[in-house]
């Protein structure tokens, strides 16, 4: 009877291979955790792979006594049930001995999870923190800030078109850090509850809004390591990747002092006499950034949730409000303060918004400038 | 109006009223047993199609077929569905049906109350699935709904979400409160504690349990619906509140949850393992203090949920080795299972194959279980798909096959007719093929490296999605067979013998097949 039953899920199993012929990638046998690359996510790897050992050791001589009951002892075998109940014995072997496997378990784990949860500042201090939907990287020592958002083209994600090696698990703007220092992160988040999880490096914490997390590594292989967010954190939590580059000091130093000189570039755009035109086309790199994701490419925001800015009474009419808006947020609702944005950026957005989908048309059309965010940043008496 | 009232006095003592009637106002154990099932048999279909549209988007990378809005939506739904819906009414009305008969008592202590908590139960769920229909559409924010993505950014709904889990948990308190009242006051004179059949037993720890915790996740929604309304903050970090305490407090109710939806599966087990070993079950007493240990355990291992919120070295090491505490004895319930199985003069009726399923492939889910306690393993496992794999090994194989086999065993009982044994192994085999096709490939998706409650996944987790996906729906449509096969066994068939399974022990097999409307009206004698 079985067999005539296990018959039929053979010919499933084959309609399952067929399937499964999957032109895009064969990666059958990503099966087991990767090892990483720091000492740390070493030690995890072989922790985890101990305890996995102890399972399947367990699991065999007990599975091996119930599938040799399920063979031997069935009522054709052995018509007439033995009657012991009971053993003293035997129930406090099987008490203690599984109490003395936990606890040749537990002392590697406490180990491990001591040498995880060392404080101490790193020679490289690296603020990250968690947006709906993106990362923020403020490198403490050096004054360098920013987002990194998802590259992945749209079109890929709808199956436009074919998707890249990196399809999700790439940004605009890697973190840099240098190999062979210990690097830590101070994890916070802006909005929801993130978490910045890099395998490579066995890091996981939560990016909690209110907290400081922390947590260091130090890599020794130059490379490009990539993660993700594992905290629901909304809509887009399947598309805020993590990328991290590990370089020699000396490509790491350059970096920063480029980082240093886009900065201040950016600070004298502040002061530069700026055309409606010129914002427009900086807001418009802006808005698709930071924006679309909930107020969506045309501005007409998503019906019940998030509210459309074409045509809407603020982006038409209400220049100070709307300033207002993207300094402080909306209690209550999604829409948070964007004040981390530079001043151009914030001006550019502004413009931009008041002046796309028809707005510059159907309201008063008052662009902003950076000064007028500025001026807003004033001490207000 | 009295006149009236005294006319009907004597109509309604031997058997059920007729139409639509007898099931509304209904006070008896059995019919409120069996509404209690076909209720949560709703549910869990409504659940798994909402699960088929989350493993129809995983099929291949890219968005297929829903947004990642709708996604959201559907991993929401179905967890709060399958937990709140599927598996704990499921467990509430084998109690109904078994517990009064176990323990030779003639219905449930609180009849009137026991019809309450059945009826708000529908209205709770039409609530929560209205919400699809609403303006910002149903909650999206996971069935752990953690704060503030459940507070400051929730949609509109999220009220109505409020509301429908404090109704769930108003009828879990009353049906639990019902059956400890009725356990401890109702059982036939000889009915010791120490002689209570282990589902009895399961139960009763169960039922405390849950009187422990509903309380504390309706305090829980309850200030998250005064952070939502009326300007608190007690979860909004930007007014001084703490969104990691929204976490403490949902983990110290949803981890002795996890036990509440596995307990009533040890005691269903144990009975069907002996009666179709033949065989006496190895220790009765060990048992029981295994069951007492684990739900005592339930209450101080809640933040292994939490490992990477950033609490303290100690509280980490702490909730570590209590959590791995739990394998001690969950190991004995499991030997005891095998060791009767032991020497035993075995049969494999449809019962006892998904006993065994469920022996075996929770055994699995404890074994990863075990591997999630392990700290700094769990930096890398947390919020994976290997978490998806280990609790859903626990509750499909585990809490839902136990449920089946309940139906399986029991049914007869019930309705007086065997179910055709033939279809009923069919069922099994489709299930167990298509859970562990489903399941297992998840432990390698979630190692490599994928995140949990994503809509959308890169290439390398692309071969074992599929495979997953071609699981669920070979499980998905094997349930409409188990649908079939009970209407089936309802409607007629074979007639059962009051024993009806050779090696059966109880007092629910004292009694004729299908169980008469009332019984033990006179408490049985007890040797």
């Amino acid at each position: 009877m079985l067999l005539k039953y296990l018959g039929k899920f053979q010919y499933l199993s084959i309609v399952a291979v067929m399937l499964i012929a999957n032109p895009i990638k064969a990666d059958w046998f990503a099966l087991n955790m990767t090892r990483g690359i720091t000492d740390i996510s070493n030690e995890v790897f072989e922790l985890h792979m101990l305890i996995f050992w102890i399972c399947v050791a367990i699991g065999v001589v007990v599975f091996a006594v119930m599938f040799y009951s399920m063979y031997a002892h069935t009522k054709k075998k052995n018509p007439v049930a033995a009657t012991f109940h009971e053993n003293t014995k035997v129930e406090i072997a099987w008490t203690i001995i599984p109490f003395l496997i936990l606890i040749a378990m537990a002392i590697p784990a406490s180990k491990t999870l001591v040498k995880i949860y060392d404080d101490e500042a790193g020679d490289v201090n690296i603020q990250v923190t968690g947006y709906q939907w993106k990362w923020q990287y403020n490198y403490l020592e050096d004054d360098i800030s920013f987002f990194a958002n998802l590259s992945t083209d749209a079109d890929e994600i709808y199956n436009l078109v074919p998707k890249g090696e990196n399809y999700l698990q790439e940004v605009d703007e890697m973190v840099l850090i240098p190999v062979g220092k210990k690097v830590r992160f101070l994890i916070t988040a802006n909005d929801v509850i993130h978490s910045w999880w890099m395998p490579d490096f066995a890091i996981k914490q939560d990016a909690i809004p209110g907290f400081v997390n922390t947590a260091w590594t130090k890599v020794d292989v130059p490379g490009i390591y990539r993660g993700k967010c594992t905290e629901l954190c909304g809509k887009n939590h399947g598309f805020m990747p993590i990328v991290v580059k590990a370089v020699e000091q000396d490509e790491y130093d350059q970096w920063v002092s480029e980082k240093k000189d886009v900065a201040m570039r950016l600070a004298e755009l502040t002061t530069k006499e700026w055309t409606t035109q010129e914002l427009v086309d900086r807001g418009e790199d802006v808005y698709a950034l930071n924006c679309v994701a909930c107020h969506q490419t045309n501005g007409e925001g998503i019906q019940g949730i998030f509210p459309g800015l074409a045509g809407s009474d603020i982006a038409l009419n209400d220049k100070d409000r709307h300033i207002e808006i993207l300094m402080e947020g909306v209690q209550g609702a999604a829409m948070n303060s964007f004040s981390y944005l530079s001043e151009v950026e914030l001006a550019a957005v502004i413009t931009y918004t008041r002046q796309a989908w028809g707005n510059a048309e159907n309201g008063d059309g008052e662009i902003v400038i950076p000064k007028d965010i500025v001026d807003y940043k004033q001490p207000k008496i | 109006m009295s006149a009236v009232i005294e006319n009907h006095h004597d109509d309604h003592h031997h058997g059920p009223a007729k139409g639509l009637t007898r099931w509304l106002y209904t006070t008896n154990h059995k019919d409120i047993g069996t509404l209690y099932l076909w209720f949560s048999f709703a549910m869990f279909l409504i659940g798994g199609a909402m699960a088929m549209v989350i493993r129809a988007e995983l099929f291949q990378p890219g968005m297929q077929i829903v947004e990642p809005e709708f996604y959201n939506q559907m991993i929401t739904l179905h967890g709060l569905i399958m937990i709140f819906g599927g598996v704990m009414p499921a467990f509430v009305g084998l109690a109904n049906w078994l517990v009064p008969m176990m323990i030779g008592a003639p219905d449930m202590a609180l009849p009137r109350m026991n019809n309450l908590s059945f009826w708000i139960l529908p209205f709770a769920f039409f609530i929560l699935l209205s919400s699809l229909f609403m303006e910002g559409g149903a909650p999206n924010f996971g069935w752990t709904f953690y704060a503030p993505l459940s507070t400051t950014y929730a949609p509109p709904s999220v009220t109505f979400f409020i509301f429908s889990v404090h109704i769930m948990g108003a009828s879990s308190i009353m049906g639990a409160i019902n059956v400890v009242v009725t356990i401890m006051n109702m059982r036939a004179p000889g009915v010791g504690l120490m002689k209570m059949p282990l589902f009895v037993w399961s139960w009763l720890i169960t039922a405390y349990l849950l009187i422990a915790v509903m309380p504390v996740l309706a305090g829980a929604v309850t200030m998250m619906l005064m952070d939502i309304h009326f300007g608190t903050s007690f979860f909004n970090a930007a007014g001084g509140g703490d969104p990691v305490l929204f976490q403490h407090i949902f983990w110290f109710f949803g981890h002795p949850e996890v036990y509440i939806m596995i307990l009533p599966a040890f005691g269903i087990v144990s009975h069907i393992i002996e009666t179709f070993s033949r065989k006496q079950l190895f220790g009765y007493s060990s048992m029981v203090w295994a069951m007492l240990s684990i739900a005592i355990l339930s209450f101080v291992v809640w933040a292994h949920h939490m490992f990477t919120v950033g609490l303290p070295l100690a509280a980490e090491l702490f909730f570590m080795w209590a959590t791995m505490l739990i394998a001690v004895p969950t190991g004995v319930k499991v030997f005891n299972w095998i060791a009767t199985m032991f020497r035993g003069s075995i049969t494999f009726e449809t019962p006892m194959l998904f006993a065994c399923a469920f022996v075996v492939l929770f055994t699995l889910g404890g074994f990863s279980g075990l591997m999630l306690a392990i700290t700094p393993a769990d930096f890398q496992y947390h919020d994976t798909y290997f978490v998806v794999a280990h609790f859903h090994y626990v509750l499909v194989p585990g809490a839902i096959f136990s449920i089946m086999a309940a139906v399986y065993y029991w049914i007869p009982k019930w309705c007086g007719n065997m179910y055709d044994e033939r279809l009923g192994k069919l069922h099994f085999w489709l299930s167990f093929t298509g859970v562990n096709v489903t399941f297992f490939p998840q432990h390698f998706i979630g190692l490599a490296g994928m995140p949990r409650r994503y809509p959308d996944y890169a290439l390398q987790f692309a071969d074992w999605n599929m495979v997953s996906t071609v699981g669920a729906f070979l499980f998905g449509v094997s349930q409409l067979l188990f649908l079939f096969i009970v209407v089936k066994t309802v409607m007629g068939g074979k007639k059962a013998t009051d024993q009806v399974w050779e090696g059966a022990r109880g007092l629910e097999w004292t009694v004729a097949s299908p169980a008469p409307y009332h019984t033990f009206t006179t408490p049985p004698k007890i040797d």
